[in-house]
């Protein structure tokens, strides 16, 4: 025999089949319900019983939420967004100063609207139900009516989100081609970008020079579009190229070219890290973006196209270089260093900061990276150099004159 | 008639006790060592949590050495997915299944407790890593290749020594437990139903368990294959993720990708059905449209096999590529928002009981929107190449497992501890736990999702000052050690109330499924004669016999 | 009276497939899975080796070890077929067949791979058709060999007698998982020597 405690009276239970319609069950209960959807589904669920009612107008709350959270969605999203001074951060995705950064941020706030939309309703009827619905002081022991389902209902609430994912769909598609099947006009710049552990190698074919860890490119004017294409490589493991304000990330992946564009509007420096992990210093894989004006672009380019400078007051640091074997790693256009592990120091001194982002390029900095980059990045794959104090200040008074 | 109430053990050896479990076939022991051993890892996660958050809570902190971080990261996620949240579900459905088709045990009582062991062996093969090879201050050769170890960072070039290998192995290892087990589920349901009990009438949570079982067995193999592969690289010079012979790297993903999505769904189908099951009983009213339930959930399991590569947006498919993805996407949000309408509508109408069971299982479904809808965001490819791989996912998809998944589990927790130890767990106590465990979990992910909006990558050990993510962070840290107050409420409940709480006969909470007729905690052969059904709700047939389920459904 | 204590309406009588049968079905799915996997990477790999040999340079079709592999489904569907009808004795000779045409597989494919090493050097190492290749068809003759070894505990069983007519449906539960790796050699049989 099952055993079963029972713990109430069942005698005034009723049963109902899904055959009335919502508004006969709201007029059951007594609460005013102003929403047209009852009468555009003739829904078919019921209810009697003994429920007591609270005369909500539920309407009129259900309206004046959606106003509040319309208000604050906008109010977020308005403050989030500020392409002049990004507020928040200077990697915000709603600062975008780029074409594809710009087509993500409008197709990303109407989704967020959509969403929005979805999330008010359901937990409206949540907080609704919650509220209304619950077991009171005083209540008699009856359950309530069971109701088993109702097709009219269900129907409604699978063909009206599968509409929602139809449109979602195709504004979606329609920005995913216009972002990656983007032709490429001619007067584009082309750079080849491939991932390090941890640093980031530039390749100007075009100008025939190789940079590292600081990306220049030219601005763009809407009217006659400059962008750049940016090819991308990895000569290691995984990497991922992500400077929120100017686009999506794409990521370098060994064996597996990718290519990305951006066409920044404004001039200044954007910045971004690596977002795939990589390797123990993922984190400090940073990425300096400098948007110049034509003119300052094309000296930049000039500058870097020259092969190093050759200072003969530091001849001493230049012998060390090759004597303390820097030149397996690194080049220096020029002169016979022309290693590829690491980055290319020909004009080390034009770059603002030093180990891909991690500390200012100063001298001080300079002197404690060549000692031992593990001061700023532990697990980088620099080794520390045995070096005494004399030979440091060659090398780096080598390096400082390779602007 | 008499309850017969056998206590789980009626001797006091300590030897023959621990024999007792080490030998057990018996379907409720194997639930509750899946459980105890998942909880423990629980708390492992924890820890491994709150030191990753201490770090993060400030910009350029050296609290933890990079490498130190990065094992943490991998450890937290892969114990997250094998040794927590698997190991829990297949405990809950393995005490709770039988009992509810009125059977005597699973299919295969042998291949249960082999299952449990494989995977309690991988746990402690992962673990072991830590103990072995370099220093144990820095997690010894712990892996740190991320949960879902892309090549080629795990080849031998960038990953030498034996960690990753303590990644593949445990995991192989504890996959064979999984399929084991999934074998055993899909087989009990199919073939041990009791007499009446036809599939239409099972409750929620059996179907919810048939469909993660035949999910298993299609999702946990792929990564099985790869892990082969992987293996195959690392030890005989193969070259399947070898880019220098041609191989493919984006191979490995598709192929991860194939299990990795799948068993998300794996992992939150059982939780729709202790949802589905616990919902109704508190609202006193049947399940609102149980047959769309049940195809809702087969939808979404054969659906979930098409949406992998929304992980790999960013990976330079073609166009045409990401955009099915998206559609494939979207449309397992449908079947997926629909079960939230007929929970809502089977609360609608009827008499909430806000024990703490309920308090779960509602703000589990307003977490879960909010989970459903930053996910939807996340497909939308254009966004998601902002979005992915920032701390938005992190946020998301934490929203998920913790909002979602560890919130019905604590749900599970409170409603069926009475059935499985004879006590209630304190009410008073599981308030506090809830309420403090809504806060912290709220102070944490929901600003969490805002440094992925402002350009925060996830799986770094630290971060620049300049970047304006340091406040956000704190606040997320913050949380932690609230839900941490929380769980250790919640552990000191139990133990409490195993001794103490107050006893809970066959039926404290008036519901309506097989597992509520037998004594607290059943005896060993659950049912003293095996019982025949008509309806969904046997139970609330034999307590309303003049308006029994069977005249309407 | 059922044990519950209520009126049932007489229903017909309640069966539920066997457990054994549908816990085959599962292990074969999830098996179909892997292979799934191995093959998708071996299609996907197809002409992209950047070095060595191709295919069609160094792979000889092992069509009789094929022949006979299939050829032992029938063998075995017979053999259960013998059983069932009490010819125990027919069918453990089947029985025998089918365990001697799949180590006559295995042994094929052995003589196969030591032919393609030590004549060809031709290793798992040496590119990525050598990679998907010996791990596919290897991941094959693993299961043909575990499925062998089941048929040889009971090939054991029935020289002892221990075999009965009554444990019919528990043969053909295993036969099963035999026909699954004839199935699936099917499919490998067809990209390895077919599509390549």
């Amino acid at each position: 025999m099952l055993q079963v405690a029972t713990k109430r009276d069942a005698s005034h239970i009723r049963v109902f089949t899904p055959r009335d319609t919502l508004r006969s069950f709201i007029s059951g209960t007594g609460a005013r319900f102003q929403v047209a959807t009852g009468s555009l589904f003739g829904l078919s669920a019921i209810r009697e019983g003994n429920q007591q009612v609270q005369k909500k107008a539920t309407g009129s709350w259900l309206r004046s939420s959606v106003q509040i959270f319309a208000a604050i969605l906008g109010t977020a999203t308005a403050a989030l967004a500020d392409s002049r001074s990004p507020a928040l951060s200077p990697t915000n995705i709603f600062s975008p100063d780029s074409t594809p950064a710009r087509s993500i941020f409008r197709l990303s706030r109407f989704g967020l609207e959509v969403e929005g939309a979805i999330f008010v309703v359901v937990f409206s009827l949540l907080a609704y139900v919650v509220v209304k619905f619950r077991q009171r002081q005083g209540d008699d022991d009856e359950e309530p009516a069971q109701v088993y389902g109702s097709n009219q209902m269900e129907l409604a609430w699978t063909v009206l989100p599968v509409l929602i994912v139809v449109v979602l769909f195709l504004s979606t598609a329609q920005v995913i081609h216009r972002v990656q099947d983007a032709k490429r006009p001619p007067d584009a710049i082309e750079v080849t970008a491939v991932g390090h552990q941890f640093w980031w190698e530039y390749r100007y074919a075009q100008y025939g020079f190789v940079a590292a860890n600081e990306l220049h490119v030219p601005v763009s004017d809407a009217a006659h579009p400059t962008p750049t294409f940016i090819a991308l490589l990895s000569s290691d493991v995984d990497h991922s190229f992500w400077v929120p304000r100017l686009a999506g990330k794409t990521d370098l992946i060994p064996n597996h070219p990718n290519s990305m564009w951006i066409d920044p509007q404004e001039t200044g420096l954007f910045l971004g890290q690596c977002a795939q992990y990589c390797g123990a210093q993922h984190a400090k894989m940073l990425l300096r973006v400098y948007v110049q004006s034509r003119a300052d672009f094309d000296s930049w380019v000039h500058n870097q196209q020259q092969p190093a400078v050759s200072d003969p007051s530091v001849a001493a640091g230049r012998a060390m270089f090759q004597a303390k074997l820097c030149f397996i790693c690194h080049t220096v256009r020029g002169t016979p260093a022309v290693g590829q592990v690491g980055p290319d120091l020909t004009h080390l001194m034009s770059r603002d900061t030093i180990g891909s982002g991690a500390v200012p390029n100063t001298p001080e900095n300079l002197r404690k990276w060549i000692r031992d980059p593990g001061t700023f990045k532990p697990g980088s794959l620099m080794p520390a150099q045995d070096l005494t104090d004399d030979q440091l200040n060659q090398i780096a008074a080598y390096l400082e004159t390779l602007r | 008639m008499a309850s017969e109430s056998i206590p789980l053990t009626i001797r006091t050896n300590p030897l023959a006790v621990v024999y007792e479990w080490l030998a057990t076939v018996d379907h409720k022991k194997i639930g509750i060592m899946y459980i105890v051993y998942a909880l423990l890892f629980l708390v492992v996660m924890g820890i491994e949590a709150i030191l990753m958050r201490i770090q993060l809570a400030h910009a350029n902190a050296t609290f933890l050495s990079p490498q130190l971080f990065n094992r943490l990261f991998t450890l937290h996620g892969t114990t997250g997915i094998f040794f927590v949240a698997m190991p829990i579900l297949f405990g809950f459905g393995n005490y709770l299944v039988p009992l509810m088709i009125g059977a005597r045990d699973m299919a295969f009582p042998r291949l249960n407790a082999f299952s449990f062991w494989m995977t309690a062996l991988g746990g402690f093969l992962l673990y072991g890593s830590v103990f072995a090879g370099g220093p144990l201050s820095q997690a010894g050769s712990a892996p740190d290749v991320g949960w879902f170890a892309y090549a080629p960072l795990t080849s031998p070039a960038f990953s030498p020594g034996h960690s990753t290998d303590y990644w593949t192995l445990s995991l192989l290892v504890a996959g064979v437990g999984s399929i084991g087990a999934a074998v055993n589920f899909v087989a009990t349901i199919l073939s041990m139903r009791c007499e009446g009990m036809t599939l239409g009438r099972m409750p929620l949570f059996a179907w919810m368990n048939l469909v993660m079982g035949g999910l298993v067995l299609v999702t946990i193999s792929p990564l099985t294959a790869a892990q082969i592969m992987l293996m195959i690289d690392r030890y005989i010079g193969g070259h399947f993720f070898d880019t220098d012979a041609g191989g493919s790297v984006v191979m490995w993903m598709h192929f991860f990708w194939i299990f990795g999505h799948p068993e998300v769904y794996v992992l939150i189908i059982p939780c729709f059905g202790f949802v589905s099951e616990i919902v109704p009983v508190f609202s006193r009213k049947a399940m609102f449209g149980y047959p769309a339930m049940v195809a809702a959930t087969v939808g979404i399991g054969f659906v979930s096999l098409g949406v992998w590569a929304h992980h790999m947006f960013t990976v330079g498919m073609p166009s045409y590529g990401n955009a099915f993805f998206v559609l494939t996407t979207m449309v397992v949000a449908v079947p997926t928002g629909i079960k939230i309408f007929n929970w809502l509508a089977t609360m609608w109408g009827g008499k909430i009981r806000f024990a703490t069971p309920m308090l779960f299982c509602i703000a589990f479904l307003f977490q879960f929107l909010i989970a459903g809808l930053t996910g939807i965001a996340l497909s939308i490819a254009p966004f998601n190449w902002q979005l992915g791989n920032s701390y938005f996912v992190v946020a998301h998809f934490h929203y998920v497992i913790v909002g979602g998944i560890l919130f019905t589990i604590f749900a599970a927790f409170y409603y069926w501890f009475p059935k499985m130890t004879g006590r209630m767990l304190s009410e008073k106590i599981g308030k506090w736990h809830f309420w403090l465990f809504v806060i912290g979990f709220h102070l944490t992910f929901d600003f969490m999702h805002i440094p992925g909006l402002l350009g925060m990558p996830r799986r770094v050990y630290t971060y620049e000052a300049n970047r304006g993510w340091e406040t956000w962070n704190m606040i997320s840290s913050i949380g932690a050690v609230v839900q941490a107050i929380a769980i250790l409420l919640f552990v000191y409940n139990m133990i409490e109330s195993y001794y103490k709480g107050a006893t809970a006969g066959n039926d404290p909470w008036d519901a309506w499924t097989l597992e509520w007729a037998t004594p607290s905690p059943p005896p060993h052969y659950n049912f003293a004669a095996v019982p025949a059904v008509q309806s969904r709700r046997p139970l609330w047939d034999i307590k309303h016999p003049e308006d029994p389920d069977w005249k309407y459904e | 009276m059922s044990a519950t204590g209520m009126e049932i309406p007489a229903t017909a009588s309640w069966k539920l497939p066997s457990r054994g049968r549908v816990g085959m079905y599962c292990l074969i799915l999830a098996e179909s899975a892997i292979f799934a996997i191995f093959i998708a990477a071996y299609i996907f790999y197809i002409g992209k080796s950047i070095s060595g040999p191709a295919p069609r340079q160094i792979l000889a079709v092992p069509i009789v070890a094929s022949v006979g592999l299939w050829a032992s489904s029938f063998t075995i569907h017979w053999a259960v077929a013998a059983l069932a009808k009490g010819k125990t004795w027919i069918f453990a000779g089947l029985w025998f067949l089918t365990l001697a045409l799949g180590a006559f597989f295995i042994g094929a494919t052995a003589r196969e791979w030591h032919h393609l090493i030590y004549d060809e050097g031709f290793t798992i190492q040496t590119n990525l058709f050598g990679t998907t290749y010996y791990a596919l068809v290897g991941l094959h003759a693993s299961h043909v060999i575990i499925g062998l070894i089941a048929l040889t505990v009971v090939m054991v069983f029935a020289l002892f007698g221990k075999v009965r007519p009554e444990h019919h449906e528990r043969c053909e539960i295993l036969s099963l998982y035999w026909h699954f790796v004839d199935v699936v050699w099917v499919v490998v049989f067809i990209v390895v020597y077919g599509l390549s």
